[in-house]
């Protein structure tokens, strides 16, 4: 039972980072394409840890895969906004 | 069925080709760098591939080992050779 | 079943593999070129995981794609984009491409033939029957750091040529100018710290864990080169007598280790059986501090300001004062 419930959370995952990469291949602008991605890969991310904490619950792995979760969702946020403000720059440049 | 250890093997072999090609037909630093990195990775996987022994069996380390420290010289090597092309280029704007 | 599922999943894990080492190796722009190697090294992070290397798998996302990329980025503006395009001739290019696709043919039917023919005799089980005897219980760290530790001690020796080639051969690349981004300076703020207490775990765990000093090394230069993206007055206050003696303090500990074990069982580096966990791991963290101040030089591209003067005696020469 908590098996199923684990492999429906990754795949649930898996849907998330695919619709995140047919995001990144065909919207049309950089800043629609860091939002699909950003967005859905931390969503993507959070559904598949929880599969792997539901499938072996073991408390110290369980904290170093939620810590991990949280260290990918900044880095990519911060990513997110620094190649969105550089690409804002350099549009503002450009006119 | 064809075995891992065969798959990687070949894999690696193709790899290691591909960047070989690159090499030779690239003439600036930059990607023939990237193509001599990859036909480096080429190599790391057939060293890797030849000490996978099974899905639930320990690995052989010593293969482990030397490509482990084969990745630390790698990015030492590249490093290096981007300091002396950029020696090159000052030498070549002066 | 099973068996299929991951034939499928190794096939398509390879072929990403080789597409994206073609499209890195054939792509007229440097730029997507270098990003292309980037996602190429987190593949084959991902491909060592699959084939049970942990350790690997650490080290190549951490060297591989972090450190490598990083390097490689910073590179790109030191070359004009716009250089002219030296045109192979059909012929040369036909017959490199024959003689690379005839190599890898001889190469693929060698390996099928030594595989098949292979009985399978291993250094493994030596390897493993001496672990417990090793001072630590990581098969991959005993290899490296107490049976096969010449190879490690010249490998260090390497990285500090390399390092050194670098420092002689350029100043410091420029930084740029623009003041980075305030999101950027306060996440440094609190994950620099995080970054350096992670290394000093991978560092520990080696011993029993997949980890190791070079992983932690160049978790540690990471950390570094975050700290220089994110705080330009950074360059200023870098002691350089301290940075001195931490990149050539990995192999100093070391060959000194090796002469003291010299002395006690005439054998260079020769670990005393009881000891030899305690100087794996004073060894290794030597280690740490040198790889990690060598690929942050690395990174920096050259000799910081200073460099010359950096233990120099006020009284030598007349242009001490201006460069300190």
């Amino acid at each position: 039972m908590i098996d199923a419930l684990a492999i429906v959370s990754i795949f649930c995952g898996l849907f998330f980072f695919l619709s995140g990469s047919i995001g990144l291949l065909r919207l049309p602008d950089l800043f629609s394409r860091l939002h699909a991605l950003a967005k859905a890969d931390n969503v993507g991310l959070a559904l598949i840890t929880l599969g792997i904490i539901l499938i072996e619950p073991d408390p110290v792995n369980d904290i170093k895969l939620v810590a991990t979760w949280l260290l990918v969702m900044a880095s990519s946020a911060i990513s997110s906004h620094l190649i969105a403000r550089h690409a804002l720059r350099e549009s503002r440049d450009n006119d | 069925m064809i075995s891992q250890q065969l798959l990687y093997t070949l894999a690696g072999i193709g790899l290691f080709g591909i960047g070989l090609r690159a090499t030779l037909l690239q003439h600036r630093l930059l990607p023939r760098l990237l193509a001599l990195n990859v036909c480096g990775a080429g190599v790391f996987l057939i060293f890797i591939a030849i000490a996978y022994q099974g899905a639930r069996q320990l690995a052989d380390p010593v293969p482990h080992a030397l490509v482990l420290t084969g990745i630390v010289v790698a990015v030492s090597a590249t490093a290096m050779a981007l300091a002396l092309g950029r020696r090159l280029e000052e030498l070549d704007d002066e | 079943m099973t068996e299929i599922l991951w034939l499928v999943f190794d096939l398509t894990l390879l072929i990403l593999l080789l597409a994206l080492a073609w499209l890195t190796c054939a792509t007229r722009d440097v730029m997507r070129a270098v990003t292309l190697f980037i996602a190429f090294g987190l593949l084959l992070a991902i491909v060592w995981a699959r084939l049970n290397a942990p350790d690997l798998a650490l080290a190549e996302a951490v060297i591989g794609a972090g450190i490598s990329g990083a390097l490689l980025l910073s590179s790109i503006k030191d070359y004009p984009s716009k250089q002219p395009d030296r045109k192979q001739s059909r012929v040369m290019e036909g017959m490199i491409n024959v003689m690379t696709l005839a190599l890898t043919g001889i190469m693929s039917w060698a390996a099928w033939h030594a595989l098949e023919i292979s009985d399978g005799v291993r250094l493994s089980e030596q390897v493993y029957a001496q672990v417990p005897a090793s001072g630590v219980s990581n098969p991959v760290t005993a290899v490296l750091l107490n049976f096969r530790a010449y190879d490690t001690l010249l490998e260090l020796a390497v990285v500090l040529v390399a390092v050194l080639t670098i420092l002689t051969l350029n100043e410091k690349r420029p930084r740029a100018p623009e003041i980075p981004a305030a999101l950027l300076q306060s996440m440094t703020r609190w994950m620099v710290p995080v970054l350096v207490i992670m290394a000093g775990y991978i560092l520990w765990v080696g011993a029993h864990a997949p980890g190791g000093a070079f992983q932690a090394g160049a978790m540690l230069a990471a950390a570094m080169i975050l700290q220089q993206l994110a705080n330009t007055s950074m360059q200023r206050n870098i002691n350089l007598l301290l940075v001195r003696i931490l990149l050539v303090m990995g192999i100093f500990t070391f060959v000194l280790v090796g002469l003291w074990m010299m002395s006690l069982n005439d054998d260079f580096l020769a670990y005393e059986p009881a000891w030899s966990g305690s100087l794996i791991l004073i060894i290794e963290a030597a280690a740490t501090l040198s790889i990690a101040t060598a690929l942050t030089l690395a990174y920096m591209g050259g000799r910081p300001a200073g460099w010359e003067n950096a233990n120099k005696t006020r009284s030598s020469t007349a242009e001490d004062g201006e460069a300190l």
